[in-house]
């Protein structure tokens, strides 16, 4: 990419705050948002029409995630084993450098200069284009809206969607800038020039990437899922496939996808499956005529074991990233997804980025929502996303140097004065003299309130005391009956 | 200490006090609602397969053969793809030498670094057989092997593929259960035609694989 893009919302920014109030600002962007989330909802729940088959279902995913969680190591080493009996290569990351060396040393062994990747959040997690790039290996896109997203050097909006705040004008308009085609707003105009160019990079490519979506233990089989098919063509087409995915991916056996692939694919896209379901156990093997003649798998923890630690955060790692979360929640529907700043964003990105970077450079993840509970509603795996921000808002103003210590950045919106002031605030509730005191000073003298009280004034009108408390009401109305 | 060790490590040392939640599966669950008569079993996977924008056609006993050289010949279609080794592949083409029918039939056989550029350019549509379809969700479960190997399916436009309506299974569960163990190296499910929505929720079929796909149902005879 030869120029850089002039973001509405500098993605490199962690800042939440300062994102959204640009971002709020962008009437096309909240259109698109707005149309795109209204029709994945009503596209999940015709999907879902019955509610005893949809909550017995969740229920069962949840169990199944929980169990797999309950007995992670084991299912890891069991996976590994398999895998490398059928003769998939295992490599274990513990951060993003680590999973980045790893790819790389894979690439230069085979003298790569251009890699194809299907859609995987864990190489954005992992920034893999940008390190390949400084490599001198090209790495390129291949799901349609990834593609779209690189080529306007912009990040993921969605896990799902990623090109999903840009209309089909903008993607034209893109299209002609980047890739000197006549200018069309017609999609399937749009999407066949864009196969026709990704074809030629599926022909060449040296390496194939991509993600997983569950990683069967007792069969050693990593499962992907897809739509377009360039997973399938990325996985199958170079000489090599390397799939990257987080350890939490794993599940005991093959039965355990059925009720997980359901609820992923209705959840995410209102979809009873997707196109391709591409279950892959081994290279290519003696007599077969194609598929990569190596396959990698790294397993990246990148923070999420600190999760794992704590059995209330742990339920964060139930996600099977399908996206209803976001798709339903009223704060990403109009910030977009860029504003997060996080590779995932959304509820479930409020919930894991803290993890993945640490609190101090998600102060304010945890903060930005209304705790509404759309999300641990419509979660398939039912993690209860709203106590997750909850208590996450709890660790984010604990005192750095309590122990023990959950999270990287503990106590990074911890604040002396604001502790001492609740302490206050404590100390006046259990009082009774002085809340009487209190209470009849502040209805007696409400009028006095000033106008402008802060941070609180700038969005909200100031409180003003009622004439008299409840207690003395309560008190008035109980004489005044007997 | 190496990163394998770290992360087992610290998970193991996560989980000290605690009790494996085993066996937590209730196939009901996933088998019950999604329950068909036999007869059901063909008119749902040919519904929900039409409605992905496949094209399902059926047919009896022998038939097949035929109902395929006319639905090539409808669309023009000169060369097709085949597995000569299955029998289906066979079946085919003894039928296409004694009809003298013009069609040129190619065979995968030989390693894809050997043809590639002739089967990304060359290649207008191929003829596959499946291991199983399922009813509940309108899907092929096809298992490459050296026959018929993984990109038969993937790369040429059109892909056709012939299923048994014996071979129908109510749900994925159930067909998982006849799965061959160990897993094949390459297993598939397949419901539709290549497509994505990605520009503004749009469908557009034909993203990276297949534009078409043509489904054989044959019924006994």
């Amino acid at each position: 990419m030869n120029s850089q893009r002039i973001h509405a919302v500098d993605i490199t920014a962690r800042s939440i705050k300062a994102n959204s109030r640009l971002s709020l600002k962008d009437q096309q962007l909240r259109n698109n948002m707005r149309s795109a989330m209204d029709s994945l909802i009503s596209k999940r729940i015709i999907s879902m029409p019955d509610e005893g088959e949809r909550e017995n279902l969740r229920e069962l995913g949840n169990k199944v995630r929980a169990s797999a969680l309950s007995q992670l190591p084991d299912l890891l080493e069991l996976l590994e084993a398999n895998l490398i009996k059928q003769g998939i290569q295992v490599h274990w990351a513990s951060t993003t450098e680590e999973a980045n060396a790893i790819v790389l040393e894979i690439a230069k062994a085979r003298n790569a200069t251009q890699v194809i990747k299907g859609k995987s959040m864990v190489s954005e997690e992992m920034a893999m284009n940008e390190h390949l790039t400084e490599h001198g290996i090209e790495a390129l896109e291949s799901d349609m809206g990834e593609y779209i997203i690189q080529l306007d050097n912009e990040k993921p909006t969605h896990i799902i969607m990623p090109a999903i705040h840009k209309n089909a004008e903008q993607v034209g308009r893109l299209f002609e800038h980047r890739l000197a085609l006549p200018y069309t707003d017609d999609v399937d105009s749009l999407i066949q020039s864009a196969r026709g160019i990704l074809r030629e990079k599926f022909f060449h490519a040296d390496i194939g990437i991509s993600g997983v979506n569950f990683a069967v233990a007792e069969t050693g089989t990593l499962l992907l899922v897809e739509n377009e098919g360039n997973g399938r063509m990325s996985t199958t087409v170079p000489p090599v496939h390397i799939a990257v995915t987080g350890i939490e991916k794993v599940v005991a056996n093959l039965q355990d996808t059925v009720p997980l692939l359901s609820l992923l694919t209705r959840s995410a896209l209102g979809q009873g499956i997707t196109t391709y379901v591409n279950m892959i156990s081994a290279p290519r093997q003696p007599g077969e005529l194609d598929g990569p003649e190596e396959v990698h798998l790294v397993l990246l923890d990148n923070g999420r074991s600190q999760a794992f630690a704590d059995s209330e955060l742990r339920q964060t790692l139930n996600c099977i990233r399908c996206g209803a979360c976001m798709n339903h929640c009223p704060v990403y529907t109009r910030i977009g997804g860029q504003a997060y700043g996080t590779v995932y964003p959304g509820p479930i990105g409020k919930i894991i980025s803290p993890h993945l970077l640490g609190l101090e450079n998600t102060p304010d993840h945890p903060s930005a929502s209304s705790l509404c509970g759309a999300c641990g509603e419509v979660c398939p795996v039912k993690i209860p996303i709203p106590a997750l921000l909850r208590r996450l808002r709890e660790e984010n103003v604990k005192s750095p140097s309590q122990q023990p210590q959950i999270m990287d950045g503990q106590g990074s919106r911890y604040s002396a004065k604001e502790r001492l002031l609740w302490k206050g605030w404590q100390y006046f509730n259990s009082v009774p003299l002085l809340y009487k005191t209190g209470t009849f000073m502040a209805t007696r003298f409400g009028g006095l309130t000033p106008k402008n009280l802060g941070p609180w004034t700038q969005h909200h009108s100031a409180p003003k005391p009622a004439a008299r408390s409840l207690h003395e009401l309560a008190k008035a109305h109980l004489e005044k009956k007997s | 200490m190496s990163a394998r060790e770290k992360i087992l490590a610290s998970l193991r040392s996560s989980l000290i006090g605690t009790t494996p939640i085993t066996d937590p599966f209730d196939a009901t669950l996933v088998d019950q609602p999604w329950r068909y008569s036999a007869a059901e079993r063909v008119t749902r996977l040919k519904e929900l397969m039409t409605a992905v924008h496949g094209e399902v056609h059926l047919t009896r006993g022998n038939q097949w053969p035929q109902l395929l050289s006319d639905l090539l010949a409808q669309r023009k279609i000169n060369k097709l793809l085949i597995a000569p080794t299955t029998a289906h592949g066979q079946t085919f083409s003894a039928y296409c030498q004694v009809h003298h029918n013009p069609l040129q039939l190619l065979a995968y056989d030989r390693p894809i670094e050997e043809w590639k550029r002739e089967l990304f350019d060359d290649v207008p549509a191929s003829f596959t057989g499946t291991l199983a379809g399922i009813a509940a969700t309108g899907t092929l479960v096809v298992q490459p092997s050296p026959a018929e190997p993984r990109l038969m399916s993937l790369v040429p436009p059109l892909h056709i593929a012939l299923l048994h309506a014996s071979q129908i299974y109510d749900n994925l569960y159930q067909a998982q259960q006849d799965w061959p163990k160990p897993m094949p190296s390459n297993l598939l499910l397949i419901s539709g035609p290549s497509k994505t929505a990605d520009i503004e929720q749009v469908l557009a079929y034909g993203a990276h694989g297949p534009k078409d796909l043509i489904v054989l149902i044959v019924e006994d005879a």
